[in-house]
């Protein structure tokens, strides 16, 4: 059987785990090709909604990293999103998705190497827990296409 | 208040007048110890040297031990104990296969939740908050408080004081109202295990230890390491003949000072185990009974009841 | 549907090595609505950029992906080439196949398989892409200037002389920072007062240049080109207009032994005090803390002996606001604290100083004149022992990294001390010499050769007084690591240099980066060396890592050249990334609920309230409306609007779930 390879997204910061991400490059240090980056202004930008869309696509983890607390180059952004983080957290245990499957982190623009290491040990622990296959219940577009082929 | 006490070898034969101290302490600030049932060496120098896992394992056992009878803290007045189970415990944290593998040598449940206490942690964390309150006799001397290597070092792990310079024993010492001296030599290497085969080192290194104690008019060392203890004291013949000197001020185990400041009597604390002799000037100030105030409270007290 | 044009860049082997880049090409050149893809050795190139504009005229092109590095990059390359073909800048977008795919991954079809989807998350995002126009902005063209020392200086004067305003602001009561207390300077052996001073009045007298001393930064809000500070301005008890810093009140202030700061604590000075004799401003400052009027109530000698009745003792700290277009942070650095060396005895025994103080003592200025005695009894010193990497290159403490000036300024101070003390005996404790820099090694030689000062490779353990002497045990490690011990009359650290005092604070004051020791970060290590991650703010000298003085005067420069170039235009030119409120047909108006908690989070104050009328001018709905010259683009807003009224440019709702949905369904 092939090893389960997990599908991860990662939504960073522009400023601190974006650029931190570039040093991870610039630095040469080998990481997981299972984690792919989308790039936003700031966490504060990052909404429940946005993770819920990635899980209802098919990602098995995420990773959410900015910059560190008080250090945001907006000053608050990542206030939000740690605040955020707390309420949605309850959210996520009430509907049945596995926290473990979110990586909170703060990874600066100086540090290639922790980026690195956010990145892989997610992707351990993701293969730990194992590929997130109730997606399809939650996926709202799925269920309506079904139900729209069986009305035909 | 139970206590968990892990005595090593040393304290049942070279340094059994440390074991009487200390416990003749903890009764007079009713801490329990209990001595950990089946307890096993901890294999010192030699494990380490031989064989991984046995280093491991020795250890480990010993803290699986407590763990069983529900033990959380540790107390190891033997430095070099302190350090082996300390080290141990912290590579069993790091690496969980590993304290798999162990636990199954072992053959006992091992999950790491016991707290190992050198003596001046258990001193700090069970007595000195109650040290002053008890003391009756101020140690009035001028003390050099030797730490040796094992008890600071290695710091990552340890995370016990300054590892240059310490202080804990300084500050214990004063408190129990003594004069801990500034000197040089606090962390320096006294021989340790080259005592038996190599007693020529052993007097070189100690004896420039006890040569600047004494410098600095020191009246008496004090030590919380069993090994420091018998190189500083059984090696007197040998330091002194390296210094051509004669050097006569003793060596005292902490739990030994603080046990005379609170007023346990020498006997107890096992003075008369040390092989140079403990001959302490008497002092004026030391005769003021200091009895009469504790006294008056505890009458007060009464009177509100 | 869409034109789109993929191009995919091998950046020479880069890329190439471990992405099989035709192949990237080809996969997503079979994507809906990808017009145009192919893959070219270096797209930043000119012929790369040519053949990007080509594409776009030739396929008619309405959305561009390069593939190459990180757009933190090369964006504004390609997006600059866009334009020039005619197509929005906005309609072109990078995929980072380098940074994030190629460098970290190794050669195997994964990384191509990788780079492939990282390529069509762009090319779906770029179909949801808007044509957007730049917003421009008006530029303050005045710098604030944070930090009088050397870097400070050059900074301020560069910006000033090419014909802009400056505000400096500077802590302490005079401007001049470390340099000030230094005697002479590497590899020169120039007077560091004698080349310093006329520099220091240079900013005082110059029209361009406001300074404000005894003050501190205590808000920066606004962005590049508009930025709103609030300085507070210390109460000095003092008219500085009255003051014609005759200096009468300093010498009859009762108060005499206070620990000289500049001195390094080997001098004292009174409560009312200048801080050097050559300070600018050349007027004193009461230390409130240590003065006896402040203290006990009565005293005010100053005030009856001041000849134009200068004196003001309930002057107020007073808060000025600025209004500035370019920010030059310059605030040094410190050295280390003596608690950090318990094992070096410093702040123990008299005798243990550090380079600071040793500078004190001979600089000519100095509480000794120049001459080298030791602190303790007054001696001339015949043996001393310099120690080399006191705490830098010291993981197990925590400062790692390399200090850099102190192999210089050890090699300095053991000549100066040879030069002052003929028969004395330098010794030199050291890790490594590291005299890279013009005529640098040359010096240490001479330091070696010409002035016989032991260097001793190795490092000392620990220093302990006795009988007087400073025992210094250390190991020479070319003679086999042989303990060594040297009874030294006086020892001098050669501390590491740290960040300063209060860095993190303004760091996170004017939202700039900083790095794990505290020190300013620079927004790329090689080419953007004196620009930090914040549009506007710049870096001159040792407040981004430690720097010797010709390093820090060539930032500076570095610094205020950007500035000027900033200042060069009436007008900056910002991108649209952001936030806009929707508007819909009346009677909804907008989705926007006027709930304005959108409002509340907003960092830059930029959501304002919009009052909907109806013909008699009577309020029907109030919504919200982002004003674009403030905002900044973080879209806090958006994620917290509950109607999804608010959006924003670039990185919108449809765009994300749009990258979302492209990146994990093939």
């Amino acid at each position: 059987m092939q090893e389960f390879e997990p599908k991860i997204v990662a939504f960073v910061c522009n400023w601190c785990t974006y650029a931190g991400a570039d040093l991870t490059g610039t630095s040469r240090i080998k990481y997981s090709a299972n984690v792919k980056i989308i790039r936003f202004p700031c966490t504060g930008r990052i909404d429940f909604m946005i993770l819920m869309k990635a899980f209802e696509n098919g990602a098995d983890g995420i990773i959410v990293s900015g910059c560190h607390p008080n250090d945001c180059h907006y000053s608050t952004g990542n206030f939000h999103a740690r605040r955020r983080w707390i309420v949605f957290r309850n959210l996520l245990n009430f509907t049945g998705i596995d926290t473990e499957r979110i990586q909170f982190s703060w990874v600066s623009a100086a540090e290639g190497f922790k980026w690195a290491e956010v990145v892989n040990n997610t992707v351990k622990k993701i293969k730990e827990i194992g590929p997130y296959e109730n997606y399809k219940k939650i996926a709202v577009s799925t269920l309506f296409n079904e139900e729209g082929a069986s009305n035909e | 208040m139970k206590v968990g006490f892990y005595p090593g070898c040393s304290m049942k034969g070279g340094a059994r007048e440390y074991q009487e101290s200390v416990s003749a302490l903890a009764k007079v600030f009713d801490i329990e110890l209990v001595e950990i049932p089946d307890w096993n060496c901890c294999g010192a120098t030699a494990a380490h040297n031989l064989n991984k896992e046995l280093s491991l394992s020795l250890p480990a056992r010993i803290m699986a031990l407590a763990e069983r009878e529900g033990i959380s803290d540790i107390v190891v007045p033997c430095a070099a104990c302190y350090n082996r189970l300390s080290i141990v415990k912290h590579e069993l944290e790091a690496d969980k296969s590993l304290s798999k593998r162990v636990a199954s040598i072992i053959d006992l449940k091992y999950e790491g939740t016991t707290q190992i206490l050198n003596i001046i942690q258990f001193i700090d964390k069970y007595i000195t908050d109650r040290l002053e309150e008890k003391v009756v006799k101020p140690f009035d001397y001028k003390t050099a408080c030797y730490y040796g290597c094992l008890l600071v070092r290695p710091h990552s792990i340890l995370k016990f004081d300054r590892v240059e310079d310490p202080q804990s024993m300084d500050v214990l010492v004063k408190k129990a109202g003594g004069d801990a001296i500034d000197w040089a030599y606090k962390t320096e290497c006294c021989g340790a295990g080259m005592s038996v085969s190599r007693t020529d080192t052993v007097a070189r290194l100690s004896g420039n230890i006890m040569k600047d104690a004494v410098d600095r008019a020191a009246e008496v060392v004090v030590v919380a390491c069993p090994m420091c203890h018998s190189n500083l004291d059984m090696r007197r013949p040998e330091i002194n003949k390296f210094l051509n000197e004669k050097i006569d001020i003793p060596i005292l185990y902490i739990s030994q000072v603080l046990g005379l400041a609170v007023g346990l009597d020498a006997k107890t604390l096992g003075l008369n185990r040390h092989m140079t002799e403990v001959n302490l000037p008497v002092k004026p100030a030391m005769e003021v009974p200091v009895a009469s105030e504790p006294k008056k409270v505890v009458n007060t007290q009464k009177l509100e009841a | 549907m869409s034109r789109i044009g993929v191009f995919v860049c091998h950046c020479g082997e880069n890329i190439s090595a471990t992405v099989n880049c035709e192949k990237v090409a080809k996969i997503t050149g079979e994507l809906k609505g990808v017009e145009f893809s192919t893959d070219y050795k270096y797209m930043c190139s000119d012929p790369g950029q040519t053949l990007l504009k080509e594409a776009i005229k030739e396929h008619k092109l309405d959305g561009v992906v390069v593939a190459a590095c990180s757009p933190r990059m090369h964006e504004p390359t390609f997006r600059k080439a866009c334009a020039e073909a005619g197509l929005n800048p906005f309609l072109c977008e990078m995929s980072n196949i380098r940074e994030h795919c190629s460098w970290v991954h190794p050669k195997d079809d994964l990384t191509t398989e990788k780079a492939g989807d990282l390529v069509r998350v762009m090319v779906e995002k770029v179909k949801k892409n808007k044509a957007l126009n730049s917003i421009k902005v008006p530029v303050t063209k005045t710098a604030l200037v944070i930090g009088g020392g050397i870097a400070g200086i050059q900074a301020a004067l560069d910006i000033a002389n090419c014909g802009h305003k400056v505000i400096m602001v500077e802590k302490q009561p005079s401007i001049g920072g470390h340099m000030s207390q230094l005697s002479e300077t590497f590899p020169t052996l120039d007077c560091s007062q004698c080349i310093l001073t006329p520099r220091m009045v240079e900013v005082a007298q110059h029209p361009n240049i406001t300074l404000h001393t005894y003050s501190e930064v205590e808000v920066v809000d606004g962005f590049i080109g508009n930025f709103k500070v609030k300085i507070r301005k210390k109460s000095k008890s003092l008219d500085e207009h009255l003051c014609t810093g005759c200096g009468l009140c300093t010498t009859k202030c009762p108060q005499k032994k206070i620990p000289n700061e500049f001195e390094r604590g080997l001098g004292f000075r009174p409560a009312i005090y200048v801080p050097f004799p050559q300070a600018v401003p050349n007027k004193p400052v009461i230390d409130r803390e240590n003065c006896t009027y402040y203290i006990k109530g009565k005293c005010k000698v100053c005030e009856i002996v001041c000849p134009t009745k200068a004196i003001r003792f309930d002057q107020e700290d007073e808060i000025l606001d600025v209004e500035v277009g370019a920010i030059v942070l310059a605030t040094g650095f410190d050295v280390l604290k003596p608690d950090f060396f318990p094992e070096y005895g410093y702040g123990k025994y008299k005798d243990v100083i550090d380079g600071l103080q040793f500078e004190r003592l001979a600089s000519a200025s100095g509480p000794t004149q120049g001459e080298i005695r030791r602190p303790s009894d007054g001696k001339e010193p015949k043996k001393i022992v310099f120690v080399a990497c006191a705490g830098s290159r010291d993981p197990a403490k925590g400062i790692e990294y390399c200090s850099k000036i102190c192999c210089m300024y050890t090699a300095k101070h053991a000549m100066l001390y040879k030069h002052k003390v003929h028969d004395g005996t330098p010794y030199v404790f050291y890790m490594d010499i590291r005299a890279g820099g013009k005529m640098y090694e040359e010096f240490v030689r001479r330091t070696i050769v010409e002035d016989g000062t032991h260097y001793v490779r190795g490092r000392v353990s620990t220093i302990y007084e006795k009988n007087g002497k400073l025992i210094v045990r250390g190991a020479d490690t070319l003679m086999g690591g042989i303990p060594i011990e040297i009874e030294a009359d006086m020892v001098v650290l050669a501390t590491a240099g740290v960040a300063n005092k209060g860095a993190e604070e303004l760091a996170q004051t004017a939202h700039v980066s900083y790095d794990a020791y505290k020190f300013f970060a620079e927004a790329h290590p090689k080419l953007k060396p004196v620009e930090t991650n914040t549009a506007g703010i710049f870096l001159a000298g040792a407040c981004q890592a430690p720097k010797d003085i010709p390093e820090s005067v060539a930032a500076a420069s570095g610094a205020a050249v950007k500035v000027a170039a900033l200042f060069s235009n009436d007008e900056l030119t910002r991108d649209p990334l952001v936030a806009l409120v929707n508007r819909q047909p009346a009677p909804v108006f907008s989705s926007c609920v006027g709930c304005f908690l959108c409002q509340s989070v907003c960092p830059y104050q930029a959501i304002e309230r919009e009052e909907i009328k109806n013909r008699n001018g009577e309020v029907i709905k109030t919504l919200a409306r982002v004003n674009e010259g403030l905002c900044q683009g973080c879209g806090t807003c958006v994620a917290l609007c509950r109607t999804k009224a608010i959006d924003i440019h670039g990185y919108s709702n449809q765009q994300v779930y749009t990258e979302i949905m492209a990146l994990l369904n093939e």
